[in-house]
């Protein structure tokens, strides 16, 4: 569909969060607590902290749960019965005030998800989800969106993209089929869109490095994985926060006779991830896990599945209690933005 | 097979339970439902993911032949959870099954040609599996030779088939122990498997090797193979990473940018030396 622009007045704003969520609709945004800011189910405009810079947490939850149920099993030893997640029950989603790079991170998300087979508990998640972007007024010294093709007024993955203009009063880009049906939801909120330059109202973060130089120096052998990666700790908090990392293991919860099979993150940063059960493990040292870690986002995802694996939302750096900052290490290993 | 849920496995009746050796078991599955066992079709060198509901699943390839229809085999040592809890399942319980999955071994490729198959231990099942479609193609294929060593007498695996192999006059089967794992009776080679290769006359012309084995034996089997001029696109193996999906999303079993779990299990020598030593 052609984009279409719109203006939401400020004063409309709560109550179009509000119709959407009596409307029956699951809505995430972010809120602040005790100086924490993470997307949370809300039920009031009230609850809502738009002027934030990054939560703790990406947004993966929504369309990838830290533990997903596969299936439930009644077993004894002559019969095995499987009974199937009707997925018809995940409800309709929003997302409100994802930043860009969140937005952007399902479109990843979705290449892992689908690239050989579709993995329909993703998919099915991610169909009924509308992403309602927010423009970044402001960055701080761990965002890096613009070095990674993306940037603070990024539409890429918004189903509607506000940004904040003039009197604090809200543009709304229209992408998506799916941002239209909401959209049409409270139609009557909206109005037409004034003349605007969007990027006027965005935060300016400046190019740090290049995807390409980057790429073209990403090197198995070639480089010093062992210094980046000599503090760290293995503790995976990482790809934890990380909006685009997607690795799992498949386990069960439950015994012989009943339970469920899930699928629940897992991360490369941990020794466990690739041991063979003969005790021998390809990737034995951190430096090893670091590398897999770097070379996975920036090579081998774009090789394979024609993403990269990161948004530059820099939650990552953030969140690491040795304080390892992946940027720091990107900019180095791609020789900076000449 | 394909379905809704990519997770979601078939259910497999334990048909039979064979003792290979200690702690190593063979299983004979049968689908439970008709038209799974219908529709199911794989080839040789492809790998499945076995599982007991409450313990989780564990990556096998299958050890039977394609040209052997309606069952598979699978044969796994008792190391972990999930194949303890396999081994205490019995003839007439039900398992779980996904698969097949990964590349495979091109067979037909290899018409007219002699196949020499190295294997070592426990590594022996997915070279099983080729090593008898082959022979049930025997006319497709010229000599075929056999070198399998073990550790001990007793580790060796598939005892009656290495007996079926040592009679036939169409295969030459030489079988090895390490030094010290042989008992008084034992007839066959002491030694390790490479030194044992490197006695034989190995003739590389028209040739493929197909070598499975514990990394070490690999390690020095590749070097005998290419003294012996074998080509290195005519060395074939099979890489065992760890593994969860079997289909490129759970992000463990990938050496470098190639995924073991989709661009193998099957890889020739001339690929490995391509891949880091990720593996």
């Amino acid at each position: 569909m052609t984009p279409q622009n719109k203006l939401l007045k400020k004063e409309c704003l709560p109550t179009f969060v509000e119709t959407l969520v009596k409307g029956g609709k699951l809505l995430y945004a972010p809120t602040k607590e005790n100086e924490r800011i993470e997307f949370k189910l809300i039920e009031n405009f009230s609850e809502i902290y738009l002027d934030y810079i990054q939560t703790t947490k990406s947004i993966k939850s929504i369309v990838f749960p830290p533990i997903e149920k596969l299936f439930e099993y009644v077993a004894d030893k002559e019969h095995v019965e499987i009974k199937d997640v009707n997925l018809n029950t995940i409800p309709e989603t929003i997302v409100f005030g994802a930043h860009p790079c969140d937005a952007a991170s399902f479109k990843v998300l979705n290449a892992v998800f689908t690239w050989d087979c579709n993995d329909e508990f993703f998919l099915t998640r991610k169909d009924k989800t509308t992403v309602i972007g927010l423009s970044c007024k402001n960055h701080d010294d761990y965002c890096f969106c613009t070095s990674v093709d993306l940037n603070p007024g990024s539409t890429e993955g918004s189903d509607i993209l506000l940004t904040r203009i003039e009197n604090d009063n809200y543009l709304a880009e229209i992408m998506t089929e799916k941002g239209e049906a909401v959209y049409k939801l409270v139609k009557n909120l909206f109005e037409p869109a004034p003349q605007v330059d969007k990027n006027a109202f965005v935060t300016q973060l400046p190019k740090l490095f290049d995807l390409n130089d980057l790429r073209g120096k990403l090197s198995f052998e070639g480089l010093s994985w062992m210094q980046q990666s000599l503090r760290c700790l293995s503790c995976g908090t990482c790809a934890y926060v990380c909006p685009t990392c997607s690795c799992f293991d498949i386990q069960d919860i439950g015994n012989q006779t009943k339970g469920k099979r899930v699928r629940i993150w897992d991360t490369c940063a941990l020794p466990q991830f690739t041991l063979h059960t003969s005790g021998h493990n390809p990737r034995h040292f951190q430096n090893e896990r670091w590398r897999q870690r770097i070379m996975h986002k920036f090579s081998y995802e774009p090789e394979r599945l024609h993403v990269y694996g990161c948004v530059g939302c820099g939650r990552c750096s953030r969140a690491c209690p040795v304080n390892i900052n992946i940027l720091e290490n990107l900019i180095e290993i791609s020789g900076g933005n000449k | 097979m394909r379905n809704d849920n990519i997770y979601k496995p078939c259910l497999m009746r334990i048909e039979k339970v064979t003792d290979e050796a200690p702690d190593v078991k063979t299983f004979r599955l049968k689908f439970i439902d008709d038209v799974q066992a219908r529709n199911f079709d794989f080839k040789a060198g492809q790998f499945g993911e076995y599982s007991v509901m409450g313990e989780g699943e564990s990556t096998f390839c299958i050890a039977s032949p394609p040209t052997r229809k309606g069952y598979i085999e699978c044969t796994f040592r008792k190391t972990g959870r999930v194949t303890s809890a396999l081994a205490n399942k019995e003839e007439g319980e039900i398992i779980g099954f996904r698969g097949p999955y990964g590349n495979r071994f091109p067979i037909e490729e290899w018409k007219g040609k002699n196949l020499l198959f190295v294997a070592g231990g426990i590594a022996l099942p997915p070279m099983r599996c080729v090593i008898w479609n082959c022979l049930d193609l025997r006319e497709d294929y010229k000599d075929i030779t056999i070198v399998y060593g073990a550790k001990t007498v007793d580790d060796l695996i598939y005892k009656n088939e290495l007996e079926e192999w040592n009679e036939r006059p169409d295969v030459t089967l030489v079988t090895t122990v390490d030094p010290g794992g042989e008992t008084p009776a034992w007839k066959g080679q002491i030694g390790f498997v490479p030194t044992i290769l490197e006695k034989m006359e190995l003739k590389a012309e028209n040739t493929i090797a197909v070598v499975c084995g514990p990394p070490i034996m690999i390690k020095f089997t590749f070097p005998v193979l290419v003294k012996a001029e074998f080509k290195e696109a005519d060395i074939f193996t099979t890489l065992e990473n760890r593994m969860k999906c079997g289909f490129g999303k759970c992000g463990r079993c990938n050496v470098g940018s190639v995924y073991v779990c989709k661009d193998g299990p099957v890889f020739t020598y001339a690929q490995l030396k391509k891949l880091p030593a990720e593996y």
